[in-house]
């Protein structure tokens, strides 16, 4: 088919898309192989000769046509390129850039810059899952919730929930800046690992609408902000190495957040308090899976993780000793609304409800720890070494 | 400049930002397969020409009309000047006379007492080229048979920059000329792009082949060193990653040799218009 090869594009010209058959009839010959091409549309020629020219073929007008004479430029620009349809890569190359993963790559691109582009570092097989689960359950916070639920509790019971919310908002900003900053530094390749951190903020500007909107519903004012309460949160953010920041936040932080919104869940003393921490709950649930699920797998590919990470706990630890922790401001409030009145009463309940959360938060981290490896002992000692700020 | 071991120093134009990533990434090329290249960038051809003739340069990427300036600027000093390469796109290019479709134009002998819309001045196929067409065919002096109407963009880039011949393709269709002159390329660029309306006009005339840039050199020029960059040049290959994205930005394929029969069109042209005669009574 190669000698006698031929293209009449009738009244089609190159000015409306008969490019595309002229392209298509080439592609079917060999570098070198000839094509002769006729048609009746006015300026055919005209354009064929300077679309030939700059696509590096030959063209050569004749008595009824041309002849064109393949190129063998396209094929050059595909030869080296990279075909990246077989799975996930180990070390994608910085050439691959936004291409997406199976895609075939022409080489010679620009390089990109993702400090975040080792399978080991970041990489697990439940990614593609858990952002699928995190799509299907994103919730509107309009509709999500009641907001108009009636409800009736002491002034100083409502001051209480608008200062835990107050704390909730400004510790899940710190949850939503640190895996926005980390998704812009993961290699697209790692498609589900990006997509996974970019809907993980999109979770925390939800809770941080909600948390706000349930503060303000009646009130003007939002809390206080301590000097503590920012100092604990900084440490979070400064944490530049990915796997560190990953378990301060998710496994340690949001694992112990887990726990404070199931107990607002359960003991908040309204009925929009507890709709918002329970949707809130669910995501969180979420984040901590996936920082567990990428962990667990890049201690069993590096066992040395371990030590650093117990590091990080004692770095931070150290870092935050001469500070207040949970500020009083934020543990009185808990107390508060978790009595739900100014009765004696009521306040010993609460203080016991507030104990019990604490040695839950403790079990859970160390069940986490467990998970990651570390023994019964060294998971005991670490989670009460974690912040007690909570996040 | 004469025979040494000296860099090798090449002159450019600089009618886009583009040209200082394509020859930094030419240097480096150069550079790394054992050629000292340096170039200089002008502001215009004109510049550039005096410069060669003046010895700042020992090579220079020159425009068909730097090129005649260079051949003729060189032997007015009793010198030579030679072209050693240029792209496969230089060669055989054609520029075409455009009217809309519903003029009422159909050939060049319809366009007497019409307008023309050309583009810089110094435009080779803008301008120069179709009004030395429609000379020679109809023996038409511009502004007399016709009128002409010049849309300088970018005047000493030698219509390098493709704004003037947009300007004039948009003048055709707003209606304030009859008819334009462009490279046949742009026409099935316009009108792909929306320019010219698809179907909305026709092509009265085309010229014949002309080619269009080469590295001009002087007869003083290191030879050695030039054979060796015509060498490289020539081993510079599309399927090779580093090298072809410059290729793509120089619109290119591949380099060939340089051929000086495809000027004569152009040639043609300053001769009947004497465009080149102030340029070259400044040379001494």
């Amino acid at each position: 088919m190669t000698e006698a090869a031929e293209l009449d594009l009738g009244e089609l010209g190159l000015d409306r898309g008969g490019h595309l058959l002229l392209r298509h009839a080439l592609r079917r010959l060999p570098a070198g192989g000839q094509l002769q091409l006729r048609g009746g549309a006015p300026a055919l020629m005209i354009h064929a000769r300077a679309w030939c020219r700059s696509e590096g073929h030959g063209f050569a007008l004749h008595e009824g046509g041309a002849t064109i004479e393949r190129s063998s430029a396209e094929d050059d620009r595909w030869r080296d390129a990279w075909d990246t349809a077989d799975g996930v890569a180990d070390r994608p190359e910085a050439q691959w850039g936004l291409a997406a993963r199976g895609a075939r790559i022409e080489a010679g691109g620009p390089a990109f810059r993702f400090p975040l582009s080792d399978k080991d570092e970041i990489w697990t097989e439940d990614a593609g899952r858990l952002y699928a689960r995190a799509a299907a359950n994103q919730w509107d916070p309009e509709t999500a919730i009641d907001w108009d639920a009636p409800y009736d509790i002491p002034d100083e019971v409502e001051d209480a929930v608008v200062q835990v919310m107050t704390y909730l908002i400004e510790n899940e900003t710190a949850a939503l800046v640190v895996p926005a900053r980390f998704a812009a530094q993961v290699h697209p390749h790692f498609r589900e690992v990006m997509q996974l951190l970019a809907i993980q903020a999109a979770d925390e500007a939800r809770h941080i609408e909600v948390f706000t909107r349930r503060a303000r519903l009646r009130r003007d004012r939002l809390g206080l902000s301590t000097v503590g309460g920012q100092r604990s949160l900084q440490t979070l953010i400064d944490e530049p190495d990915f796997a560190l920041a990953s378990f301060l936040l998710s496994v340690l932080g949001e694992g112990t957040f887990l726990h404070l919104l199931w107990f607002l869940r359960e003991h908040a003393p309204d009925p929009v308090t507890r709709q918002v921490c329970h949707l809130a709950a669910q995501d969180e649930a979420r984040h901590v899976a996936f920082g567990l699920s990428h962990l667990q797998r890049h201690v069993e590919l590096d066992p040395t993780l371990r030590a650093r990470l117990a590091d990080a706990i004692h770095r931070r630890h150290d870092a935050l000793e001469n500070t207040a922790g949970l500020n009083a401001l934020v543990f009185d409030a808990l107390l508060l609304l978790a009595a739900g009145s100014f009765e004696p009463d009521a306040i010993a309940r609460g203080w016991d409800r507030v104990q019990a959360l604490e040695r839950d938060m403790h079990q859970g981290r160390s069940k986490r720890l467990l998970r990651l490896g570390f023994s019964p002992e060294e998971a005991d000692t670490l989670s009460t070494l974690h912040t007690r700020n909570f996040m | 400049m004469s025979e040494s071991n000296e860099t090798l120093v090449m002159g450019a134009v600089a009618y886009d930002p583009k040209v200082v990533t394509i020859w930094d990434g030419f240097k480096r090329f150069f550079a790394e397969r054992g050629l000292d290249f340096d170039f200089v960038l002008y502001e215009n051809y004109e510049r550039q020409v005096k410069s060669h003739l003046a010895g700042h340069l020992h090579l220079a990427w020159n425009s068909p009309l730097a090129w005649i300036q260079a051949v003729r600027g060189a032997e007015k000093l009793g010198r030579k000047a030679e072209a050693v390469a240029m792209r496969d796109t230089d060669r055989d290019l054609t520029s075409v006379i455009v009217t809309r479709k519903d003029s009422g134009i159909e050939s060049l002998d319809d366009l007497k007492g019409k307008s023309l819309g050309v583009g810089a001045a110094d435009s080779p196929q803008a301008t120069l080229i179709p009004l030395e067409h429609i000379a020679a065919a109809q023996g038409w002096t511009p502004n007399e048979a016709f009128s002409v109407r010049r849309f300088d963009r970018l005047v000493g880039k030698h219509g390098d920059h493709i704004g003037g011949e947009r300007d004039a393709a948009k003048a055709l269709m707003a209606g304030e000329v009859d008819a334009c002159a462009m490279i046949d390329g742009n026409h099935l660029l316009f009108t792909t792009e929306g320019t010219l309306p698809a179907d909305g006009t026709k092509v009265i005339s085309q010229t014949t082949t002309y080619d269009h840039c080469n590295f001009t050199i002087l007869d003083d020029a290191p030879k050695a060193t030039i054979a060796k960059f015509v060498e490289l040049l020539m081993s510079m290959r599309y399927d090779d990653p580093e090298v072809r994205p410059l290729l793509d930005l120089e619109g290119l394929k591949v380099w060939t040799p340089g051929r000086t029969e495809g000027y004569g069109l152009l040639e043609a042209a300053v001769d009947r218009s004497g465009y080149l005669d102030a340029f070259l009574a400044e040379l001494s």
